[in-house]
């Protein structure tokens, strides 16, 4: 990522350059490729994401449905392939239709954060200054909470409910993406080739978009992979703390807080959501990872 | 000097280094001796193996990459190649120091340059940390370092480059080494450094009598300082003797390149260098003939299929070409300016 | 530090006004009447402008009042102060198993790249920064204390019982936070190392003749130390939000147990109360950390913060 070609423009005056950006990206997903741990990861993301978009044709039974005579029963019995929970709900289409809100949250709240927070840090580091100051003692002030703290505050204010998870877990991520993107703005602004766009009176906001917002993008996605691994983690965390999207929906969260009340009685409760949990996070870790090895293995996140 | 026996003896070293990308035959059957107090360069285009043969001397070559394939290194009577990891330990920094190119980077950054100082004369010598340190600071004075005393506290980034490399030295000499690998000292500092550099490893050789290899690119500083040179081309000695020698009479094709490159640079600055055209080969491929062949102006066909070896061709002046025999010589083409 | 401090508590207040409902009211409980509502917020300020309101709660945690607790009736910063004790020894425990273990883990895996047990210690740390802790903690209940019964499953044990008591209540929560920062310890003490290890002063280190181990263990640790010293501010931030999840699974009657159980008695002075403590104690935390920063990097110039450009 070195090489930063100016976006748009002056392409037209250089025919041979969207060749050698797409030499570029072929060499990036070879890389990608490669590195195994990534594709698994990539993997791991992708059968995620079937199985939430895919829920009801995977489920073997409605997630809600309760059968009180067989609460609790071990995986594998009357066609129960995880077993069930307390209510006699069974455990495997819980945990499927689990996935929805995972992703969801997952991208919903990190696609917020990153919006929000890579336009602060835009603004800050492109017009410096006073303005800089001010965003980033904010930014400083959102970071001095610990993340799942600060959405648990949220929630108490905002109140439960899947919209405000998202927002609470956004909200959250704003000020790591806005130091990052500021960051990045701050040494790409040195940059000749937005001295030219400015001296040829390129508007402020047009040079941001075009000239600088794309060469912060790298370093964006492997943040924002990242982050979806957090944010899904800490949904998650909400929901077993009573906090999140509320019962009777499936999230891992939830079952994992009715699978402590049977941890001893019915361990596999908690065992196979927080395995869910913990399979999918590690995907969106180790796609991060990939990506990031694979876009500049100097990167700093 | 030269009944006596020689300090350091290599014998057909060869060195080669494995990646995924294959086996890199970095030096192969590289030999000289050296003796007590003698300065031998060594001179060679970039990745023609000097780092690496120097390196090999004090086994400081990465251990899982690179393997010594064969030959000996004898220093005083022991053969390095063999003698274990403890051992080692011992010679390096003691009996055989080095110091290297960038003096910007081979400090360390968060230490005191006193405590580097300090540490070296602690490793190889019984003294208490107070007489170490009064030693640290006498060798900061003896290399020229103005306020020793206050220096000592210092760490490297509040030295100059030039100081930098003088505290190398302080911290390479501290132990009175009797050999001295110096991997282009120079290279990463101004002109006029250059010079006080030299001229300081020069006085404390004569006052410790120690022995110097002294690998540059630039023939000039070999002329200045070295008493012995060889000339490295693709991991292979092409031509070695006494400086006086080469300097009056080069033999080999690619010796005659280097000085064509380097000559008029030091008379005119203005003139234009005349560069050996083409790259050295790839290493990870086996070479059949002279690994020179294919950017020699003088090649002929046997060249590419028979590798020369290095032969005596006049008293104590090795070549290794085809054409530059005891019996028949080439004719020097004028350089084109 | 103070600017930054100042926003913290300007979030806190301004989440406090957010919340729905009448904390007065909350106070009170349902059989309120009218009037006593009225007067309940005369007395709690309510009724007055939110520009004073801030300034009084301002005012307020200049002179450490951080509010009194609606359920409890007493004043935030003593609860606070009472639990404060518990989550330090839980977190420094947690940060001292993951700093013993992550970093030489790290090291090791460095020394030895791309070898089998390199590639079990980077699994191993993957896994961890992707660790669940509260579901941890559960299985580490579950085998330790439900099957194995080696340690007590919840709560801090007490010091009447000798100090083994403690100790035995802490390994199971301490090891269950540790997770996350000891698994990333260990991946960033690698990456550092194996940049650190490559550089000239480390080869020069060997050519003096020092031995292998205080080659990694001096001269290559103490700079690898920047990158994971930044780590580890961020790691206390993390310890201290995954305090919250460890001490409610394993009942440890810390901070993160207050607020917990301040939210479930919608007791919303003692949740900011304590949140805003946290918030201070990692802006603390981190100015300790810029302090460490200048001994182990004397190129860091203390006034800008910034490295200097030398080397
Ligand atoms: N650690 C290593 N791993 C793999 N190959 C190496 C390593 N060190 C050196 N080599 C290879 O060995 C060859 C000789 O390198 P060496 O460093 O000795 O060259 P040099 O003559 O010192 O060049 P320079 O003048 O640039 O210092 C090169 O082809 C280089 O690529
Ligand atoms: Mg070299």
């Amino acid at each position: 990522m070195s090489e930063r070609i100016p976006a748009a423009g002056n392409a037209g005056a250089e025919p041979q350059l969207p060749v050698r950006s797409k030499k570029k990206s072929n060499l990036f997903f070879k890389k990608l490729v490669r590195n195994k741990l990534a594709l698994a990861g990539l993997v791991i993301i992708t059968l995620m994401i079937v199985t939430a978009l895919f829920a009801p044709l995977i489920a073997t039974h409605p997630p809600e449905k309760m059968d009180a005579a067989n609460a609790l029963a071990a995986p594998g019995t009357n066609g129960h392939l995880l077993g069930t929970d307390n209510y006699g709900r069974d455990l495997f289409s819980r945990i499927v239709y689990g996935t929805q809100i995972s992703i969801v949250v997952g991208l919903l709240s990190v696609g917020f954060g990153a919006v929000a927070g890579t336009l602060l840090g835009l603004v800050a580091g492109y017009y410096g200054g006073k303005l800089d100051g001010v965003i980033m003692r904010i930014m400083d002030g959102l970071f001095a909470f610990p993340f799942i703290l600060l959405a648990i505050t949220l929630m108490t204010a905002l109140g439960n409910g899947l919209t405000n998870v998202i927002i609470a877990i956004g909200v959250a991520s704003i000020p790591g993406f806005a130091r990052l993107v500021r960051g990045q703005v701050l040494s790409v602004k040195e940059e000749e080739f937005v001295e030219v766009a400015r001296s040829i009176g390129s508007p402020n906001v047009r040079i941001i978009f075009t000239n600088i917002l794309p060469n912060c993008m790298a370093p964006i996605i492997v943040y924002g992979t990242m982050s979806i691994a957090g944010a899904i983690l800490s949904e998650a965390a909400l929901s077993f703390l009573g906090l999140g999207v509320q019962p009777p929906t499936p999230t891992w969260g939830n079952i994992l807080k009715d699978g402590k009340d049977f941890l001893v009685l019915s361990p596999h409760m908690a065992m196979f959501s927080g395995l869910a949990i913990l399979l999918t996070v590690v995907g969106f870790n180790i796609f991060g990872d990939g990506l990031r090895d694979s876009l500049d293995p100097k990167m700093k996140i | 000097m030269e009944n006596q026996e020689p300090l350091l003896q290599v014998e057909d070293l060869a060195v080669s280094f494995t990646s995924s990308s294959g086996t890199v035959k970095a030096v192969n059957g590289v030999s000289f001796t050296l003796h007590h107090g003698e300065t031998i360069g060594i001179v060679g285009e970039s990745g023609s193996g000097k780092s690496v043969t120097a390196t090999s001397i004090l086994r400081l070559l990465p251990p899982r990459t690179s393997s010594i394939d064969g030959g000996r290194i004898v220093f005083e009577g022991e053969n390095l190649v063999a003698l274990p990891p403890g051992r080692m330990r011992r010679i390096r920094g003691n009996d055989i120091s080095m110091i290297f190119q960038d003096p910007m980077t081979s400090l360390n950054p968060v230490f005191t340059i006193g405590n580097q100082l300090v540490e070296a004369i602690r490793l190889h010598q019984q003294v208490t940390k107070k007489e170490a340190v009064k030693r640290a600071v006498e060798m900061l004075r003896l290399v020229g370092i103005p306020e020793p005393e206050r220096r000592i506290r210092q760490y490297p980034h509040e030295f100059s480059g030039g100081m930098r490399q003088r505290a190398m030295i302080a911290i390479a000499l501290s132990c009175h080494p009797k050999l001295l690998i110096a991997d282009e000292p120079t290279t990463a500092l101004d002109v006029t450094v250059q010079a006080q550099i030299l001229r300081l490893m020069k006085e404390l050789q004569n006052k410790l009598k120690m022995a110097i290899i002294l690998i540059t690119h630039d023939l000039g500083v070999v002329w200045e300082n070295c008493d012995k040179v060889i000339v490295m081309y693709a991991g292979s000695v092409v031509e070695t003797t006494s400086v006086n020698k080469l300097y009056v009479n080069p033999l080999h094709p690619y010796t005659w390149g280097l000085l064509d490159s380097q000559v008029q640079a030091a008379g005119d600055k203005q003139a234009k260098l005349t560069p050996i055209p083409g790259t050295p080969p790839d290493l990870r491929n086996e070479i059949a003939g002279c690994p020179f062949a294919e950017r020699c102006g003088y090649a002929k066909e046997v060249c590419f299929e028979e590798k020369p070896e290095l032969t005596e061709v006049e008293a104590q002046h090795h070549v290794a070409c085809h054409f530059q025999t005891a019996a028949s010589r080439l004719e020097r083409n004028e350089v084109l300016i | 530090m103070i600017p930054t401090l100042l926003v913290v508590a300007t979030i806190v207040f301004i989440i406090n006004r957010i919340i729905p409902g009448d904390p007065a009211a909350v106070m009170l409980g349902p059989q309120a009447s009218v009037q006593d509502v009225a007067d309940m917020r005369e007395r709690l300020g309510l009724d007055k402008p939110v520009f004073y309101q801030y300034i009084d709660y301002i005012l307020n945690l200049l002179k450490g009042d951080f509010g009194t607790s609606i359920y409890y009736k007493e004043s935030v910063l003593t609860l606070i102060l009472d639990r404060f004790p518990n989550t330090i020894l839980l977190s420094s425990a947690a940060l001292f198993i993951a700093v013993m273990i992550g970093i030489p883990a790290g090291m090791i895996a460095a020394t030895k790249q791309n070898s089998l047990l390199d590639y079990v210690v980077m699994l191993g740390a993957l896994i961890g920064v992707s660790m669940p802790v509260f579901w941890l903690g559960l299985m580490l209940v579950l085998q330790f204390s439900v099957n194995l019964g080696w340690f007590p499953a919840t709560g801090i044990g007490s010091l009447d019982n000798g100090f083994g008591n403690v100790f035995k209540h802490l390994i199971l929560p301490a090891v269950t936070l540790s997770t996350i920062p000891m698994a990333t310890f260990a991946r960033i003490t690698r990456s550092s190392m194996l940049e650190v290890v490559s550089q000239d002063y480390i080869k020069t280190a060997r050519a003096k003749g020092v031995r292998e181990f205080f080659v990694i263990c001096k001269h290559a640790l103490k700079n690898a130390l920047t990158p994971i010293l930044t780590v580890m501010g961020m790691q206390v931030s993390l310890m201290l939000g995954g305090s919250v999840l460890t001490e409610t699974i394993f009942s440890w009657p810390g901070m993160g147990r207050l607020i917990i159980d301040a939210i479930d008695k919608r007791d919303f002075m003692v949740v900011q109360g304590a949140v805003l403590f946290v918030a201070v104690i990692f802006v603390v935390t981190n100015l300790v950390i810029d302090i460490l920063y200048k001994a182990v990097n004397p190129r860091i110039n203390y006034a800008s913060g910034k490295e200097e450009g030398s080397s």
